[in-house]
């Protein structure tokens, strides 16, 4: 048996016995079937708004990057200049801001969408530069070497400069989509019932504190450890 | 054939290339030697349109390869090209290398490109590399694939950018070799080399570059072994001292 195999048996033995401990911790506390029912539905909000935010931030993101590594210095300031503005504000501020002026222009936006605009445009600052690096990685010789086998621009850029400046930059891909994932917590300040809001307030009602955050960073970990893991899995796959 | 009417080449203020004037006939061989800074490697990129000119025309068969006209990336595969670091896709595979141009640029399917692209990685001697990845070899064999992948563009026309210029010592002969071999099959090539024996051995023409002109240009004999002007026998005593 290899080390690997033994290292997952050695983490289902761990998260069965704690998952036996949390089953009697929770038949000992005052938590009841819906109160866990309505924290899987925090859950599900906090999956749906990351994965929603990493999606069109992602998208917009791929865009910007093209256009910071393509374009001259004056739509290069233009575009830096906004995306350092997101990059630099924290999430919470932004938010707030956002959802003020979506009430003062009383433009009827659900609260979803607002956070959902919000973290998509914080994911495609980031992404932004992840692109721009990524492109930037594949060497000019390379790329003109491709333009000289009668290869036009798209195609060079996505047989030659996409393969290669993905596996470039993915890693630090991942790790925007996991920050992400654990910052939509932060949707919580407008009233968005994420897993931490719900969690708060299933606290204030149950006194449960202790064993609500335990079950709630368990949660966060359920979703952010696959995510990793395959990432490991892909990153050797794609490895030149 | 390729032909080359005053043209004119300049980086912001600095003149590469100062009116050159230049004919390859097909099945001809042009060596191009000279110190660096004479704008021989540019006068090569203004051949496929790498690098865009300021005055002056490039024809290639009658198509003037720098008009907004020209479909630049048809031209191209008339003409292929190796550089001097050899830039093979670390990404795919010998045989994928080889085979990708073909696919998506003109269109072959995927057997039919593989066929062209296997017949050109024997023809350079790496018929025992397909499933290799070019990271895993020798700069001479990544050189050697750079060629095959160009040949397999079935192209018109090849110019090389001293391609053994960054090689290890012992790895610039088999390059050398597979030029060699191109020659005898009746290739048009255009070769910026540092290889002055090679150049005297296989060219037709050889052209002295000097600051951005053609100093001297003429058959191996008058270039290489009696040079007329002062510049190319002091660039000649250099280089094979």
């Amino acid at each position: 048996m290899n080390k690997f195999k033994l290292k997952y048996i050695v983490y289902s033995i761990i998260i069965l016995y704690f998952s036996f401990k949390a089953y009697v911790s929770i038949k000992a506390s005052t938590l009841t079937v819906y109160d866990l029912e309505f924290l899987l539905e925090g859950l599900e909000r906090t999956v749906y708004i990351s994965v929603t935010a990493i999606i069109i931030g992602t998208f917009f993101g791929i865009i910007f990057g093209w256009i910071k590594s393509n374009s001259g210095m004056v739509t290069n300031l233009f575009v830096s200049g906004f995306l350092d503005i997101l990059r630099s504000v924290p999430l919470i501020i932004q938010f707030i801001l956002f959802y003020a002026f979506m009430g003062i222009l009383e433009i009827d936006i659900s609260v979803f969408w607002v956070g959902a605009i919000i973290l998509s445009a914080y994911t495609a600052a980031f992404v932004t530069e992840v692109v721009r690096a990524g492109i930037d990685s594949v060497s000019q010789t390379t790329r003109r070497a491709a333009r000289s086998l009668g290869m036009t621009y798209w195609q060079d850029y996505r047989y030659i400069v996409f393969p290669l400046g993905l596996r470039a930059v993915f890693p630090s891909w991942i790790s925007i989509v996991l920050s992400v994932i654990k910052d939509s917590a932060l949707v919580s300040v407008i009233g968005y019932l994420e897993i931490l809001k719900t969690t708060e307030e299933l606290i204030s009602k149950t006194q449960e504190a202790l064993l609500l955050l335990i079950g709630v960073g368990f949660f966060y970990f359920i979703i952010s450890y696959p995510i990793s893991l395959y990432a490991v899995h892909l990153e050797r796959k794609l490895k030149i | 054939m390729i032909e080359l009417k005053k043209v004119h080449k300049s980086f912001g203020d600095l003149e590469v290339l100062k009116g050159i004037d230049l004919t390859v006939e097909k099945g001809e061989v042009l060596s191009v030697i000279g110190g660096s800074g004479s704008g021989k490697s540019t006068m090569l990129y203004c051949v496929n349109a790498i690098e865009n000119i300021q005055s002056g025309q490039v024809m290639v068969d009658d198509i003037s390869v720098h008009d907004k006209r020209t479909n630049i990336n048809t031209l191209r595969q008339k003409i292929g090209m190796v550089f001097q670091q050899w830039n093979s896709f670390p990404h795919l595979t010998v045989l994928e290398n080889a085979a990708l141009a073909p696919q998506i640029v003109l269109g072959k399917s995927k057997s039919e490109a593989e066929k062209i692209a296997k017949e050109q990685l024997d023809h350079v001697g790496l018929g025992d590399k397909f499933k290799e990845y070019p990271t895993r070899m020798s700069g001479g064999q990544q050189q050697r694939l750079a060629i095959a992948r160009a040949l397999a563009m079935e192209p018109e026309y090849m110019l090389f950018d001293e391609i053994t210029s960054a090689l290890d010592p012992e790895l610039v002969g088999e390059v050398l070799d597979t030029l060699r071999l191109l020659r005898k099959e009746g290739m048009t090539m255009i070769c910026v080399t540092h290889e002055i024996a090679f150049a005297r051995e296989v060219s037709d023409k050889v052209a002295f570059f000097h600051k951005g002109v053609i100093e001297e240009i003429g058959t191996p004999e008058q270039v290489i072994v009696n040079p007329q002007k002062e510049r190319t026998q002091q660039f000649l005593s250099k280089v094979l001292q």
